[in-house]
């Protein structure tokens, strides 16, 4: 075995995904045929009674009988699902209930006729739709399709039967089918069964199915039938042989790009190439070139356009946009570049002439490809002839008008004052540049009004005979046509010039819309702000309502941002659910809910959807395949930034998480001890004066109630403490700012350690005028008794405290003094972090008096520092922002105040 | 024991609770009425007609805020709300509400009796008995007739909303009187007026009757309650 067809390890790689992908994902099976009644439907059921038999949870979804005895026979003993009422132009139509599907969520699930159009009011608009939401929710499905249902097939059955079918199946679904069961029956015996009456043909289209069942019809449909079946077992075939390393019998890549326009008969050919390119197993890419100086396309060019591109994408091409000058100049680089092996490209219907004059694309493409094949196929003979845009944003400008003829006057009065020194050339000239003048600067209509007025000027003032039109010199007549030719020709140059730098600025505006939003992006910091973000450029870019709905840990959407009217009502949310659900774009100008009066496009990056970009659908309805484009790009950007938020957000609750997690720990440790202390002392203390045998005196007796009344107290604050702590940490601690004089403060927190501080001389010096602080009076009352506490428990009885404010500069300062052992050194800072405790503290407490005290000043912009005094003891120092006074403060009280 | 005690209505869903105050009410001749619940609570308190409500803000079936404000609606007699430190929004709420004091667990029985015989007084005179002309307290002597305020025999001139301010604190003498209350009565403020005005005015009100403004003695700050003028007998030193 030679070193090459030894299987590629990536491909084997591959294989094993695709395989768990084919387990994990739900079966679809179609029976396809070749006409109505060669018993698709009979072979289904069929089967399905079988699987039945053997245990498999069937259930029947839609299946049409048409009355026939022996289908409907095949139906007796199989789950059926209720059907969904609808009522459609006054009648009532049955029609399959999607969301009782899901709801009873079978093994498998028959759904007869995949390419149904559902009636309106269903939620999506062909069943095939339907039958892609099911295999999604993960229910097999087993379906039946006549083979002129496929799309890429559709123009060669209309060609073989005369009958243009309009309900249409995309290949991708059929090339999806993980089984393809071929429902055959010699043409010969269908036209039996028809002549019997056992075919179903449909009401309206009796006479029409008639002409279609024509042997000749069917053989070529069986044929069409067989191949297609034919075609799929040969990619499994080709799968297999990839999979197990047997060399490929095709030795090119191909890839086939179609070149498509706005005509409808674009359509045709974008089916051609995937016909092509099935048959190659190549890819292939739909390229239409847009052409900056000519008209812009009409609405209904544009409309066909775009729906041309989209039947390219539902047949599995990729789509490009190229922008040249001509297209041949814009498809054959593109052509190079991506080693396209065969273009695609339409036979030209018009006339021969407008080859000479435009050049023929055709000609251009065919000479400049080189190595590339070119396939040039019919368009459709009924093409009609390509709609001129009506010349909006080029009306006539009258002003522009009114100046070019005061220009040729003007030039004309002074060829006429100068006359005596000019030659008739010099004459001539002069009128070429108001020609070229108005041309540049006006436009068309006045540089042709100018080549007019001013031939005729030149006529008639310069040109014997004087004033008259008449010409003597027929040699004149050719500097008239030459004016009136450069007129014409500058005038166009200049409208061109005009056009692309129009369409330039456009395309920039759309870069610049980009590279704004990802600067606006780059600086938003939650979700929030980058929602607000992408709908403000949706908004300003395109002049349409957006909002973006976010999706929640439960995947309920909320809104997030709007910019501009947009409605958010149930049905918009429902069609924002699905495209979340379903990752795809969904409502207007889409196959989806296209009803709806809103775009709604998922924001998505990697495996996680965030939301929903909302965009209203506008009075003109569906978005320009470009600006669809951009939207998405505005969704993927803004899927990025909120991607990034959302893992900034889960990096810092997971980072709160192991800080409340360490702090549990470290408070675990040290509170027990601090709790059982005086637990244990209460305890003994009660126990002992339970004990009544023990005969305690009445001295004994008030010291073992002192004891428990101490111990309960240490015990509260201990616990007080350590919710406050608690609080702070989980940042549940927002202070509820008032302006209140720290005198007032002092003063309660005084009052509340009155027992503690009996014998202490407790010196206290407040200005009067000092500026009132902003702050939460609870939180500052509980730092400054923190801080009285402290000078209390580490001081000697009877030493005095003293409590200073004043205002600094920008500052409030408050200081608690002592006159205890003050700090050891390198405790100035060690003190206040959590659970520590003063190298020279007693006993008693856990350390978290000055910690709480550190985070309510942080909480309050403010700090705390702890230093020695002079003179021995420690000064503990409170420092407040000092802000502008309240915006009414009562002035200092005059006598007779404002009563 | 001649004339029955004062008849409590104590609602408190803590069985703890109710022992402690079963235990250090009933000997000083308080007689008691017990409710584990807001709904037996409201049923009591319309069967017994208690003289005092004692009622425990954090109950099980229902906001003790809301209760409060029914039980005013069919009774005069004081509610003395009981509730945990930290919760002063909802002691403001429930004073509002028509509670007439409040009391911070843990409390200790002076301060609890303190708490009671000031509001029992208060509910006394708002009964009929004439109030007094003349307050004393330490040695402050407030003269409601003629609009005097003075500190060991010495008058002190007060501005006009000082003297407004004082003559509300006496008036609830030993009871709490709250921001907004204050804010209604002397300035005819309606909700949302600021309460540093009220602040700024106390301390200048402290400046003239205390001796040391930031250790005041009578005019007591409840943090972000409001003050409390304290009373003689009332309003034991806390712990």
């Amino acid at each position: 075995m030679s070193e090459d067809s030894r299987p590629d390890p990536d491909a084997i790689l591959r294989r094993i995904q695709a395989e768990t992908q084919r387990e994990s994902r739900a079966r679809l099976k179609i029976y396809l045929g070749f006409a109505p009644g060669v018993g698709k439907t009979f072979a289904m059921l069929q089967n399905a009674r079988e699987l039945a038999a053997a245990g498999e949870d069937v259930v029947v979804g839609w299946v049409d009988t048409h009355g026939r005895y022996d289908t409907a026979a095949l139906l007796l003993g199989l789950e059926i699902l209720p059907r969904r009422r609808a009522d459609y132009r006054e009648r009532e139509l049955q029609e399959f209930d999607l969301d009782a599907a899901l709801a009873r969520k079978p093994g498998i699930l028959l759904l007869d006729e995949l390419a149904h159009t559902n009636a309106p009011g269903g939620r999506h608009d062909k069943r095939w739709r339907d039958v892609e939401e099911l295999l999604a929710a993960g229910i097999e499905v087993h379906t039946t399709l006549n083979i002129q249902h496929v799309e890429s097939l559709n123009d060669v059955v209309a060609q073989i039967t005369g009958v243009r079918v309009r309900e249409t199946v995309p290949d991708a679904i059929v090339d999806r089918a993980d089984e393809v069961v071929l429902a055959d029956l010699e043409p010969e015996e269908l036209l039996v069964r028809l002549r019997e009456g056992k075919v179903y043909l449909g009401e309206q289209a009796e006479r029409a199915a008639r002409g279609f069942f024509r042997r000749g019809n069917l053989l070529a449909l069986r044929e069409l039938a067989l191949r297609r079946a034919a075609e799929r077992i040969d990619v499994d075939v080709q799968a297999y042989r990839r999979e197990h390393g047997i060399a490929a019998s095709w030795p090119v890549a191909e890839r086939i790009l179609v070149c498509v326009g706005a005509s409808p008969a674009s359509a045709r050919l974008v089916r051609s190439a995937r016909r092509i390119a099935a048959g190659l197993r190549a890819p292939w890419v739909a390229a239409w070139v847009e052409r900056p100086e000519t008209t812009p396309l009409s609405r209904e060019d544009r409309t066909q356009l775009d729906e041309n591109l989209r039947l390219a994408e539902t047949l599995g091409a990729s789509v490009v946009r190229l922008v040249g000058a001509r297209p041949s100049e814009a498809i054959l680089p593109y052509a190079r570049e991506h080693s396209v092996s065969r273009i695609v490209i339409g036979k030209p219907t018009h006339a021969r002439w407008r080859d000479l004059l435009r050049g023929s694309l055709l000609d251009e493409v065919v000479r400049g490809s080189g190595p590339i094949d070119v396939h040039v196929i019919l368009g459709d003979e009924a093409a009609p002839p390509l709609r001129r845009a009506p010349r909006e944003g080029e009306p006539l400008d009258w002003t522009g008008m009114a100046v070019a003829a005061g220009l040729v006057a003007g030039a004309t009065g002074v060829a006429a004052a100068a006359w005596r020194f000019l030659a008739l050339p010099d004459v001539a000239m002069l009128y070429l540049l108001v020609i070229l003048v108005a041309a540049v600067r006006f436009g068309r209509g006045p540089s042709v009004l100018a080549a007019a007025l001013s031939v005729a000027a030149y006529d008639f003032f310069f040109v014997e005979p004087y004033h008259t039109f008449a010409v003597s010199d027929l040699r004149h007549t050719l500097t008239f046509a030459a004016m009136f030719g450069i007129g014409l020709v500058i005038s166009g140059l200049a409208l061109r010039i005009r056009r692309q730098e129009r369409a330039a600025v456009q395309r920039q505006q759309r870069t610049a819309a980009l590279l704004a939003l990802s600067r606006e992006l780059e600086s938003a910091l939650d979700e929030g702000a980058a929602a607000q973000a992408i709908v403000k450029a949706v908004h300003d870019l395109f002049g349409r309502g957006a909002a973006v709905l976010l999706a929640g840990p439960e995947q309920e959407l909320r809104p997030a941002a709007q910019c501009g009217e947009i409605a958010l009502d149930a049905p918009e949310l429902a069609v924002a659910r699905y495209a979340l659900e379903r990752d795809e774009p969904a409502g207007a100008g889409t196959d989806t809910l296209p009803g709806a009066r809103v775009r709604c496009v998922p924001l998505r990056s990697g495996p996680e959807s965030f939301g929903v970009l909302v965009i209203a659908a506008g009075p003109d309805g569906a978005l320009r395949h470009e600006d669809r484009d951009l939207i998405e790009a505005f969704a993927r950007q803004g899927a990025l930034v909120l991607a990034r938020s959302h893992l900034l957000e889960q990096a810092k609750a997971a980072a709160v998480r192991a800080r409340t997690e360490e702090l549990r720990s470290s408070l675990l440790s040290s509170v027990s001890h601090d709790l059982r202390t005086p637990l244990a002392a209460i305890t003994g203390a009660v126990s002992a004066l339970r004990d009544e045998a023990a005969g305690t005196d009445a001295h004994e007796r008030r010291e073992l109630l002192d004891t428990v009344a101490e111990e309960a107290g240490r015990l509260e604050r201990l616990l007080a403490n350590l919710l406050d702590m608690t609080r702070l940490e989980s940042g549940g601690l927002e202070p509820k700012r008032e302006w209140v004089p720290l005198e007032e403060i002092v003063g309660s927190a005084l009052g509340r350690l009155e027992t503690q501080l009996v014998g202490r001389e407790v010196r206290t010096e407040i200005p009067a005028e000092l500026p009132l602080a902003f702050g939460d009076p609870v939180l500052l009352e509980q730092l400054v008794l923190n801080l009285l506490e402290n000078a209390v428990k580490h001081t000697a009885p009877g030493t005095p405290i003293e409590v200073r404010a004043l205002a600094g500069d920008g500052v409030l300062e408050l200081e608690v003094a002592d006159r205890g052992p003050g700090l050891a050194s390198g405790d100035e800072t060690r003190i206040f972090e959590k659970f520590q405790r003063g190298a020279r503290a007693g006993a008693g407490g856990v350390g978290l008096g000055l910690a709480i005290c550190r985070g309510i000043a942080t909480a309050h912009g403010g700090s705390i520092q702890a230093q020695n005094r002079p003179g021995g003891g420690a000064v503990f120092r409170l420092l407040l922002p000092l802000l502008d006074a309240p915006p009414s403060a009562p002035a200092a009280e005059p006598a007779g105040g404002a009563a | 024991m001649s004339a029955p005690g004062p008849l409590v209505l104590l609602i408190e869903d803590e069985p703890q609770m109710r022992r402690f105050l079963r235990a250090a009410l009933a000997p000083r001749g308080f007689r008691l009425v017990e409710a584990e619940s807001a709904a037996a609570g409201e049923l009591a308190a319309a069967s017994h007609n208690p003289d005092l409500v004692l009622l425990d803000l954090g109950l099980p079936d229902r906001d003790g805020i809301a209760l409060a404000k029914s039980l005013r609606a069919f009774t005069q007699a004081p509610i003395l709300v009981l509730s945990a430190r930290g919760r002063e929004a909802d002691k403001v709420e429930a004073l509002d509400a028509g509670a007439d004091d409040y009391l911070t667990k843990p409390f200790g029985v002076p301060e609890l009796l303190a708490r009671m015989r000031v509001a029992l007084r208060h509910a006394a005179r708002a009964a009929g008995e004439p109030a007094a002309t003349v307050l004393e307290v330490g040695p402050l002597r407030i003269d409601f007739a003629r609009r005097e305020v003075a500190l060991a025999g010495r008058e002190v001139r007060l501005t006009p909303i000082e003297w407004k301010l004082i003559a509300l604190l006496a008036k609830h003498a030993g009871k709490v009187v709250t921001h907004r209350q204050i804010l209604r009565e002397v300035w005819g403020a309606g909700p949302g007026h600021q309460t540093h005005t009220v602040r700024v005015h106390m301390a200048a009100l402290r400046r003239k009757l205390e001796p040391d403004p930031a250790r005041p003695r009578l005019l007591v700050t409840e943090p972000a309650v409001g003050y409390r003028l304290r009373d003689e007998e009332g309003d034991g030193p806390r712990p």
